[in-house]
């Protein structure tokens, strides 16, 4: 049973789709009794940096996925999800985040167009053991700020203007920066070798 | 490399696909998510829907159709018509609509581009914007915007109207040239580079596109990011996959 974590940070319904089509089992949910029965966490997100970390902490749920993490459960981050948990951010001033990937979340430089939109190619960088034979090709991206982390974490990366790590992880915890419930067969094929590696499907 | 893309646009009127000869003469172009889900196979990039009859009518989007479409198809999908409030935002965003498209409601309340800005990220927010030519010829290009799908003439400048948007927090512009829109002529280049030269935000050409090389000249002499197209499209004249093809093989960066 995946568990996706419900902060009222939108956007649910094609990641519900995709974890249908691929025939895994999911709960969304904000209750931390819930969430702690599942097999691997997902942290989706849409918005702003500041307001995501703030109705986290509200809910409490930030301590309950630092406890998650330190027991080396399987939690997967996506778009704003990854980018909550370095560091820290600057998106609308300094921020801090969930601190399981070190580390900070920094504009795009305007040398090229921002935000990063539409669809970008991403090459294998580290092996992860969740994503040992992870397909590379074309992934959907929408986003303005981006992970600056050692070169060690990054599981996938692609090129614009700099270069911008499309897949980080760290143990069990993993992001991805650009939506792979929004990326066709390519992301289809990254989420379902993620699935099995975690024994959900 | 980051691709240029491809988007077909499905205007949405009491949940069905229509397109009109410059926003009027509707014809009926099928069933909206069926064709999403059509689309998603063909390898669009993305999809627009737009409710058309919803500025005019006043009328909400369609929350269920959004969920619908989201469930169905994995590609990103932009949801625009009528929408005037962070609330309705918020709603459509969370039905699983990727960005939300502003329009009339944005000239008349530019903090609502800011206000969705700030809460949801630039990302999200989209200002479409229907401009027409208002210089004679000879004289420098100058455009026009228009609100209330076309209807109404605001006396704004578009270039400043552009500026002060992606100012506000807009993530992306749709552009429509009213003056190409729907006579399949090709895009207005003129007007899709006079806009990518003041911002730096992505660019969505529409308006004007009959044929495959209407596309490759919007991407070889404009800096524009992808083109929409509509009845083309709906209307099978041009297949994605074939447009696709023929840019890749002109030196086009598409997904194919």
């Amino acid at each position: 049973m995946i568990g996706i974590i419900d902060y009222g940070m939108g956007n649910i319904f094609s990641l519900t789709g995709a974890l249908k089509r691929l025939e895994a089992d999911y709960i969304f949910s904000d209750s931390t009794e819930e969430l702690a029965k599942c097999d691997a966490l997902i942290l989706p997100g849409v918005g702003a940096f500041t307001d995501a970390i703030a109705n986290l902490r509200e809910r409490k749920l930030d301590v309950f996925i630092n406890d998650w993490a330190s027991q080396q459960k399987p939690l997967l981050g996506i778009c704003l999800g990854m980018q909550l948990l370095f560091t820290e951010s600057c998106e609308y001033g300094q921020s801090t985040g969930l601190n399981l990937i070190p580390g900070s979340v920094i504009e795009i430089p305007d040398i090229v167009k921002v935000p990063h939109m539409g669809w970008n190619y991403i090459t294998h960088k580290n092996k992860h053991p969740y994503l040992e034979q992870m397909e590379e090709g074309y992934v959907y991206f929408v986003h303005s700020f981006y992970a600056k982390t050692p070169e060690e974490n990054i599981i996938a990366s692609t090129q614009y203007g700099v270069e911008i790590p499309a897949i980080v992880g760290k143990g069990s915890v993993l992001g991805m920066q650009f939506h792979p419930e929004k990326s066709s067969e390519t992301g289809k094929k990254i989420l379902q070798e993620l699935l099995k590696s975690w024994r959900v499907i | 490399m980051l691709t240029k893309r491809i988007i077909p646009c499905l205007d949405v009127k009491d949940n069905r696909v229509v397109k009109g000869q410059s926003f009027v003469n509707l014809r009926d172009a099928g069933e909206p998510i069926a064709l999403a889900a059509f689309y998603d196979k063909e390898g669009a990039d993305e999809l627009v829907f737009l409710d058309i009859s919803a500025s005019l009518e006043k009328r909400k989007t369609m929350i269920e159709m959004v969920r619908q479409t989201a469930e169905t198809i994995s590609i990103p999908f932009t949801v625009g018509g009528g929408i005037s409030s962070v609330e309705e935002i918020k709603d459509l965003l969370r039905a699983g609509a990727d960005k939300v498209s502003v329009n009339s409601a944005a000239v008349k309340n530019p903090q609502l581009i800011e206000e969705a800005a700030k809460v949801f990220g630039s990302q999200c927010i989209v200002l479409a914007i229907d401009a027409k030519r208002i210089s004679d010829d000879g004289q420098p290009a100058r455009w026009e915007v228009f609100t209330h799908g076309g209807t109404k003439g605001t006396g704004m400048d578009l270039l400043d109207w552009v500026k002060e948007g992606v100012q506000l927090g807009a993530g992306e512009i749709l552009l429509t040239s009213m003056d190409c829109d729907g006579h399949k002529q090709g895009f207005d280049l003129d007007l899709n580079q006079a806009v990518c030269d003041v911002i730096n935000v992505p660019v969505i050409a529409s308006g004007g596109a009959g044929k495959s090389e209407d596309f490759l000249e919007a991407f070889t002499k404009t800096k524009v990011d992808a083109g929409l197209a509509a009845s083309i499209f709906h209307f099978g004249e041009i297949k994605i996959k074939d447009l696709k093809e023929y840019l890749k093989n002109k030196g086009v960066d598409v997904r194919c």
